[in-house]
């Protein structure tokens, strides 16, 4: 037997057949995946693979919902690791199924199993006047093995459709109105809720005057448990009507107020922080080196931030509850990580695990960990409250803006030094950030779920601790991709947090690579190269070469049709319409998808606002699975990182954000986005990559180098507002 | 108090302080139309008002009695309406939960020019947020589609 340790590790953990997948009785084949559709088109790559790995045609594919204690406990869907786990996993049950199939199909026909394939479900004999179907074989009957050992998996050459794609499974109902999405379930006796939340952070309710609401038509019941304060009514505007009364009734305590923060770097680099030099990557608990750089080299500095950013998802976050009469919980929940989830309940409501069931349905794109999992249990509170009926429970937009797990802040300090060749022969790299891990975990000694913290018993947040390993959080795309003589790279973990953070889409890479990318520029700047060649002067990794290369063709390369009025000096003011492009390039963790991105913008000397007019994408995912539904992920995450960049920033202050609907924190709009264009580098042979955010760090880093061929202003905190370039341009005397 | 809502007349027995879309979705079931913001400020809860795309998250159904609604439930049959296919055609969403403000606003659009250029698909879409990025792809599924119409 071979060693399970080369099984993928989603199989290790759901090593039964029947656990991945059914033969239906019907024709056809149910997948499971414990992977969460989130707009990111997974349910449609995971189909093509377990349709070629099996033998049968995609439509034959039928997913199941993932519900817990049912589907395969795959953690999370996050890091875009969906494709590495769950498609590792299903592909090896595709296999093992085949070879089942097989064997039982040799002797149903008696026929040597080496000369029998499976086509769309049909095994044919050789000659093929005897066939048997996969149906009738395993037909609504489980295949009662254990997945022990790797089986031979096929090669890419027999692939249909991995590789070739199809359209999206999930897109025709929404496209049709139909009600998919967890606010549109519809379940007998369903009522709805609100919760109303204390007025700031930290704010404790004092009293709550129940009779003020009491005659309300409609209203259902009224939970108040410590500070957690919501009401119950039959309809969804009779619980936003009586919320706002609910609201009015309610007094709160005055509380601590947040610190007085007026400049998020300052913050971060004054407050007491923890710090790991980097070794290959990893943090560990050592000295930091001392910089020291070769005699005579010249040295370049460098600051770049980035605010507090939102996921900011388009529909609030909801949750339905039911407890029902004999004592079971169960929720509906679109929270990327259902089994972590149903344990933190567990927790919160003080409840065995068996007792709670957490069905994913799909909500709206959430970008990492929002407020899919606080609003479950602000539900399951009032489900509590009323036994028997389910209850939805939605925030409404300004507790979604405020109350969400915001993208941490981050600052990053470059230094290098280069020979007078112009190469890099020193290197450098401080990062300042707060936690990315704010996922609430069953196990720990907090529990990271927003009302968890306000019950009458309450159970504190965890506390934030610097994670360690290669590759996450603040770190995330700090260890450079160039081929560099011993950098030195730090990690410098911030614990203390005036606003509630955890992961959002692409972690440190933002800022990382925004910082690593827009100061590859400033160095080619300083030795005299173009930005391209001076890239390839440091960069040995051949893959990260070629999407390089190819990016920089297809856009035609880094000249504009109109070129800026940028003169490099740094001292260019825009006195007419300029344009520019910028690029940059990265790995994702430095492990996943390749990506490199050319920006253009045109800069309004009358607004000074900077628009992206074009992006240009080459992107190295490994094996393709499902090429448009990949192109779709990389252009999504571009014009996201856009929006990021050029306008986004969490406001607050002293009493809590004030970012708190889409006027006070816009996002990019339709008239705002650029044309994309990608290009896919297919490696059959390599394995397939998540891509999902690898472009939002080099998008962010091109568009500075855009910015600065088009205006010859240095854009290094975000966003890139009006207002910065403004700042920017007047120079420091006038700031 | 009644309304016309895809086509079908309706004699609604509901608060006329109650916004629109909660009506919609609530009295009449029709789930495509969406809550986003509730400030008339995502566009996901359009819908067509005698012909011309609305918010209907704040505005009280009791201003709609006697007008004409469709909302993407009153776009297709069996098969799709073509601003529907071209989306489909062009996998162009990620999360979907933008589609329906933004079919809304497409189709009030097409209806009145059936050829509009880039920049005017752009202005007539500016209400509508899409979070997940998928502007692009809309926008170049609707103007292939003003090219083919
Ligand atoms: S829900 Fe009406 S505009 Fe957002
Ligand atoms: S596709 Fe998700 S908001 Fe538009």
């Amino acid at each position: 037997m071979a060693d399970r340790a080369e099984l993928p590790p989603s199989l290790v953990r759901n090593p039964e057949l029947d656990q991945w997948l059914t033969i239906d009785a019907e024709a056809t084949v149910t997948l499971r995946t414990g992977k969460v559709e989130l707009g990111q088109g997974i349910l449609t790559a995971l189909t093509l693979i377990l349709a070629d790995e099996l033998g049968v045609e995609p439509v034959r594919v039928r997913v199941a919902v993932t519900r817990t204690g049912v589907a395969p406990n795959e953690l999370v869907t996050a890091g875009s690791m969906s494709i590495e786990q769950s498609g590792a996993a299903l592909r090896q049950a595709g296999a093992w199924a085949r070879r089942l199939l097989l064997a039982q199909a040799a002797t149903v026909l008696d026929a040597d199993v080496a000369t029998l394939d499976i086509a769309d479900g049909i095994i044919s004999a050789p000659g093929g006047n005897q066939t048997v179907s996969i149906w009738e074989l395993q037909g609504g009957r489980d295949f009662g093995t254990t997945i022990d050992e790797l089986a031979p998996e096929r090669s890419p050459t027999e692939h249909r459709w991995v590789g070739r794609g199809m359209l999206r499974v999930d897109l025709e109902p929404k496209l049709r109105g139909a009600g998919v999405f967890l606010q549109d379930l519809e379940l007998t006796g369903l009522c709805h809720a609100r919760v109303i939340r204390p007025p700031g952070p930290n704010h404790r309710l004092a009293r709550f005057d129940r009779s003020r609401i009491e005659r309300e038509p409609g209203l259902l019941g009224v939970v108040v448990d410590g500070s957690f304060l919501a009401v119950l009514a039959e309809s969804e505007y009779d619980a936003i009507r009586i919320a706002g009364r609910a609201s009015a009734a309610a007094r709160w305590h005055d509380a601590e107020r947040l610190p007085e923060v007026a400049d998020l770097s300052a913050y971060l680099v004054a407050n007491e922080s923890a710090a790991f030099p980097l070794r290959e990557g990893v943090p560990v608990e050592a000295e930091v080196p001392p910089l020291t750089w070769p005699l005579g080299a010249r040295r370049v500095v460098a600051e770049y931030s980035r605010p507090y950013l939102m996921h900011a998802s388009l529909a609030p976050s909801a949750a339905v509850a039911l407890l029902n009469l004999d004592g079971h919980l169960t929720v509906w929940s679109h929270s990327q990580g259902i089994e972590l989830l149903r344990g933190c309940l567990a927790r919160a409501l003080r409840m065995d695990t068996d007792k709670i069931s957490v069905v994913h349905t799909a909500g709206a794109g959430c970008y990492g960990h929002n407020g899919a999992d606080d609003v479950a249990l602000d539900a399951a509170l009032c489900a509590r409250a009323l036994p028997g009926r389910p209850v939805m429970l939605q925030w409404t937009r300004q507790q979604e803006h405020q109350w969400e797990p915001y993208g941490p802040a981050a600052h990053v300090r470059m230094e290098a030094a280069l020979d007078e060749r112009g190469r890099i022969c020193g290197w450098s790299h401080d990062v300042w950030g707060f936690t990315h891990m704010g996922r609430p975990m069953p196990g720990g000694d907090g529990l990271n779920l927003l009302a968890a913290g306000h019950l009458a018993e309450p159970i504190p947040r965890a506390v934030p601790r610097p994670a360690l390993r290669a590759e996450v959080g603040i770190h995330r795309n700090a260890w450079p991709i160039y081929a560099l003589h011993a950098p030195r790279v730090v990690k410098r973990f911030v614990a203390d947090s005036p606003l509630r953070t955890s992961s959002l889409r692409a972690l440190g890479a933002h800022a990382n690579v925004f910082a690593i990318e827009s100061f590859m520029d400033e160095l080619a700047l300083a030795a005299g190269h173009d930005p391209v060649e001076f890239r390839m002067n440091h960069l040995d990794d051949r893959r990260a070469r070629a999407v390089l290369e190819r990016v920089v063709a297809l856009a035609g390369g880094l000249d504009c049709p109109s070129p800026g009025t940028g003169t490099g000096t740094g001292t260019c003011t825009y006195t007419k319409p300029s344009r520019g492009r910028g690029v940059a390039v990265a790995r994702y963790k430095n492990q996943a998808s390749y990506a490199a991105v050319v920006v253009q913008v045109a800069v309004d000397p009358d607004s000074a606002t900077i628009s992206a007019e074009q992006v240009w994408i080459a992107a190295d995912a490994g094996q393709v699975i499902d090429p448009d539904g990949l192109v779709n992920q990389l252009e999504g995450g571009a014009v996201q990182s856009l929006s990021w960049t050029l306008k986004e920033a969490v406001e607050f202050g002293r009493d809590g954000v004030t970012s708190t609907d889409w006027d006070s924190y816009p996002i990019l709009r339709f008239s705002e986005v650029p044309e994309v264009m990608t290009v896919l580098i297919d490696r059959p042979e390599e394995p397939s990559l998540g891509a999902g955010e690898a472009t939002q760090g080099p998008t962010a880093a091109a568009l500075g180098n855009a910015v600065f061929a088009a205006t010859g202003l240095r854009l290094r905190d975000l966003p890139m507002t009006p207002e910065r370039l403004r700042r920017t341009a007047a120079g420091p005397g006038d700031a | 108090m009644r309304v016309i809502v895809n086509g079908v007349s309706h004699e609604l027995d509901v608060d006329r302080n109650v916004p629109l879309l909660h009506v919609l979705r609530d009295a009449l079931g029709l789930k495509s139309v969406k809550l986003g913001c509730g400030l008339e400020q995502c566009g996901a809860c359009k819908v067509l008002v005698d012909g011309a795309p609305e918010f209907s998250c704040r505005r009280t159904v009791g201003e709609f009695e006697g007008m004409s609604l469709v909302t993407l439930e009153g776009f297709a049959n069996e098969t799709l309406h073509p601003i529907q296919q071209a989306l489909l055609d062009h996998n162009a969403a990620q999360c979907g939960y933008c589609l329906s403000g933004i079919l809304i606003a497409a189709r009030a659009l097409f209806d009145a020019n059936p050829r509009p250029s880039r920049r005017e698909i752009q202005i007539a879409l500016d209400d509508h947020l899409c979070r997940c990025g998928a502007q692009p792809r809309i926008l170049n599924a609707f103007c292939e589609l003003s090219a083919n119409g």
